[in-house]
């Protein structure tokens, strides 16, 4: 464990495998291709847009708010996690789900929430201003806000891998450093953070991502980021600006991915000792679980109870007013068939990718992952638009079909599923493998026996994040979904874009139980 | 995993099937791409397609959306026709050439102050700028002749204005377009001295002026017909016309056009007419209170009319110019 070794032997991966990875690598760099060419028809105007001091404030704010994001939602992963799946924290399975659900508020409802409570006349003002006085609160809108939401939303992301990690982790390896007279922070220091390195890095690249791309929180917050200035610039028709700027977003996302592959380093992960491993030891908190428990209920009750709470409120006063249950229940369907769909497709396109990456790590195999990242920097406005050129151009007869809705999301969301899957196979000793093409399996066959299988916890938890992504996706399905598919988030913005937000509560609901059964898929396999 | 795989298999097949949608339809079937909301024009819509028995098939987006999606499907776009929020983002679209001239028969319904120059589009409703004004504080008598007039110390801190909102960026492209960069910029610039409120939005104005918190807000019109018409004549907040061409008193309008090489044209144009029609216009002058803009319909009772608001002297299609409007903003510190 943690020796440099080069892995196993650097192998040439199968021709055929390379050939679908970089396949799928520049299908999902669809977009960027859309960029270029549309940057290329005027290339002045494009130059022009970039060229100017706005443009480098544009690039350092929303750098800094993806940076300031990541850091924090990871120091909150963190203690989350370990408390979660190394503790015995009193009631540790309903912590490790309830401190995984506000992944599954979209951040434009969410973003909504925190206005609605701690703007400057929100609901914690009326509460103030009776006992106090308060006339106005501070203004929430800018950089705290955006901070404050995409942090409470996204933290999520970051505990899923990061908790898979820890729960995997070979407790030999502690035994070992605490036998040979360690301390425990210094065995944590020297032998848990340094296995824990890519899961931070994947889930701090997943977090960083998502912020660059994120629409619902700056839109709503108004914080001048890359989206919503693309969005205004396509808005103003201006194309060319649009695409200049989602251009200099791939950029900043290829120096984020840069940072991220040299935390990944070159080790090894897996055991290379014979043996098989077993669960980890549990810690006894002793009293340090009272406050443990208070930092969890503070972590549930502002990203999940609050928000929660207001929708419930909501519901009920517009199930006074008769839902349309019926268009309720039809996007439900809806969505469930095109985010499973989404999600089969990206788990299915992330296995070979992530394969290339583990065991065949190189020039062409890099480029295949690096590539599939590109979609999910990009706004979803931009990724929409893009299938939109092609589609219309290229493949007319599926247009505004589910196929091409289908199609975004995994060009999309594919990273979070090769993030898991990585994770996963890094975890998987190639000697198995080897083993097995030893007693004469062929290289598919041993995919399909050996590797899957040990890695297919990765797999589904893949699945199951990219389905709850997707399920709260907005401007692709409001682009690309076939004409009347409504689906959950379509309707949500619906109700909320004439500003009857007690109308788009039920369906928010509606989301948050639809998104319960792939989140328990997902906890599910830590224990 | 290989258990998956049927299940993939159907999955992609339903997919596939799923393709029909957005197929081509034969005569009799219209697609409408709407930058208004469903909740708004949805009923309106249905009753089109039941009376004229057309098969209508409706993507309902944000206007900047839809006019990017359009601008992206070129000439192999499905729609028929662009029912847009603003003239903004059709003035784009003629820009680029997506739309298709319209009818004489269509566009000499409309005054011409609310439809293209060159006849791409038409407007359908109108929404005004004004000033409005809480009567038990102010007197209209006191109120500056223009909106420019705000900046003198009489006001300072008395006027509330939204300056996220869509509407007050289109009256600022406006204010651009009619007193130069410069003269917008110093405007700005005054208001902003003279300590002018900022509010999330036009409804939050109108609620402080109602109270009493500010004196004068600058918002759109139907705002304060809607809260009149709920809470009968004793409402405080009247409204203001600035006269003379004033920026402050622009109308911006919600508008159609037909996109160019539309596979229906003739149901779409017969669609345009329809939304000009008397019950089309009387049902958006009473459900949202704007201005109907067809000749000939009255707006709801109380409101100015329309001959008597004199438009400032811009073509409504460059209010597409919003980046300059936004760089504006930036730049004096008002966004």
């Amino acid at each position: 464990m943690g020796e440099a070794l080069p892995r196993a032997r650097r192998s040439r991966p199968p021709r055929a495998l390379l050939a679908v990875g970089l396949a799928i690598g520049a299908a999902t760099a669809l977009p960027v291709a859309y960029l270029a060419i549309t940057v290329g028809d005027s290339l002045d105007q494009a130059v022009d847009t970039l060229w100017r001091e706005r443009t480098l404030r544009l690039v350092l704010r929303s750098v800094g708010l993806a940076g300031a994001v990541t850091v924090l939602a990871v120091a909150l992963a963190l203690p989350l996690a370990w408390l979660t799946a190394r503790t015995d924290l009193p009631g540790r399975r309903a912590w490790t789900v309830l401190t995984l659900l506000p992944l599954v508020i979209p951040s434009y409802i969410g973003a909504y929430l925190i206005v609605s409570a701690l703007g400057p006349r929100g609901l914690v003002q009326d509460l103030l201003a009776g006992p106090f006085g308060v006339e106005r609160l501070p203004s929430i809108y800018g950089f705290p806000g955006a901070l404050l939401t995409l942090v409470l939303f996204t933290y999520p992301l970051a505990l899923i891998t990061i908790r898979a990690a820890m729960s995997r982790l070979d407790p030999q390896l502690e035994e070992a450093a605490r036998g040979m007279g360690r301390s425990g922070w210094q065995t944590y220091r020297s032998v848990v953070l340094p296995q824990l390195v890519p899961a931070i890095g994947a889930s701090g690249l997943l977090v960083a991502l998502y912020v660059l791309h994120d629409f619902g929180a700056v839109s709503i917050l108004r914080f001048d980021s890359f989206t919503r200035v693309i969005y205004t610039a396509y808005g103003t028709g201006s194309r060319t600006s649009a695409a200049a700027l989602a251009s200099l977003l791939v950029l900043v996302m290829l120096a984020v991915l840069w940072l991220e592959g040299r935390a990944r380093g070159r080790l090894a992960y897996h055991r290379s000792a014979p043996g098989t491993a077993r669960p980890p030891a549990t810690v006894a908190l002793g009293p340090w679980r009272w406050p443990a428990l208070a930092f969890c209920s503070a972590v549930v009750l502002l990203a999940l109870a609050l928000p929660v709470g207001v929708l419930v409120y909501w519901s009920l006063q517009s199930v006074a007013g008769s839902p349309d249950w019926a268009a309720i229940g039809a996007g439900a369907g809806n969505s469930l068939i095109a985010a499973g769909m989404a999600a089969a497709v990206a788990a299915l396109c992330a296995l070979p990718v992530a394969l290339l990456s583990v065991r065949f790590p190189g020039m062409a195999s890099g480029l295949a992952e690096r590539a599939s990242y590109a979609g999910y920097a990009l706004p979803g406005v931009v990724v929409a638009l893009a299938l939109v050129f092609f589609g219309t151009r290229v493949v007319p007869v599926l247009y505004q079909s589910l196929a091409m809705l289908v199609f975004a999301w995994v060009v999309l969301f594919l990273p979070q599923a090769i993030g898991s899957t990585r994770a996963s196979l890094l975890q998987v000793s190639p000697r198995v493998e080897e083993a097995a093409r030893a007693m004469g399996r062929s290289p598919l066959d041993v995919l399909r026996t050996v590797t899957t299988p040990l890695a297919a916890s990765g797999v589904m938890a893949g699945a199951a994040l990219v389905f709850l992504t997707a399920v709260k996706e907005l401007p692709a399905a409001l682009i690309l979904a076939p004409i009347g598919f409504e689906t959950l988030s379509t309707e949500i913005w619906g109700a909320t874009s004439v500003g009857f937000f007690e109308r788009g509560a039920v369906p928010s609901l509606v989301l948050l139980l639809v998104s319960a059964p792939p989140l328990y898929l997902l906890t599910a396999r830590g224990r | 995993m290989c258990k998956l795989l049927p299940i993939l298999g159907m999955l992609v097949a339903a997919a596939l099937s799923g393709c029909g949608f957005g197929a081509d339809g034969g005569p009799g079937e219209l697609t409408i791409y709407s930058g208004r909301e469903q909740d708004l024009v949805g009923p309106l819509l249905d009753r089109y397609a039941k009376e004229e028995g057309v098969d209508i098939k409706v993507r309902y987006g944000t206007t900047p959306e839809i006019a990017a999606t359009l601008n992206e499907e070129g000439d192999r776009s499905p729609a028929d026709v662009f029912f847009s929020q603003d003239a903004g983002a059709l003035g784009s679209l003629q820009a680029e050439g997506r739309l298709e001239r319209l009818p004489a028969a269509i566009l000499d319904r409309v005054d011409s102050r609310f439809r293209s120059r060159q006849g791409d589009w038409v407007g359908i409703s109108g929404r005004a700028r004004v000033v409005a004004y809480n009567r038990e504080r102010v007197k209209e008598s006191d109120l500056p002749r223009s909106v420019l007039g705000l900046t003198a110390p009489r006001w300072k801190g008395k006027v509330g204005w939204a300056p996220t909102n869509a509407s007050f960026e289109s009256f600022v492209t406006a204010l651009r377009k009619t007193q130069g960069e410069g003269g917008a910029e110093r405007w700005l610039r005054a208001m902003k001295a003279n300590d002018t409120q900022v509010y999330e939005n036009n409804v939050a104005i109108r609620d402080a002026v109602a109270k009493g918190e500010i004196e004068v807000g600058l918002i759109n019109h139907y705002y304060v017909a809607e809260a009149r018409a709920q809470e009968g004549p004793d409402y405080p907040v009247d409204i203001y016309e600035p006269p003379g061409g004033d920026p402050g008193a622009l109308v911006n309008v919600a508008g159609a056009a037909v996109i160019a090489g539309a596979e229906h044209r003739e149901a779409a144009r017969d669609f345009i007419s329809f939304l000009l029609s008397r019950k089309a216009q009387r049902y958006f002058a009473e459900r949202t209170k704007e201005y109907p803009l067809a000749a000939g319909v009255r707006p709801e009772p109380g409101l100015v009319p329309l001959s008597s608001i004199r438009q400032p002297d811009v073509d409504l299609a460059d209010l597409a110019d919003l980046q300059g409007t936004v760089d504006l903003l930036e730049r004096t510190g008002v966004l």
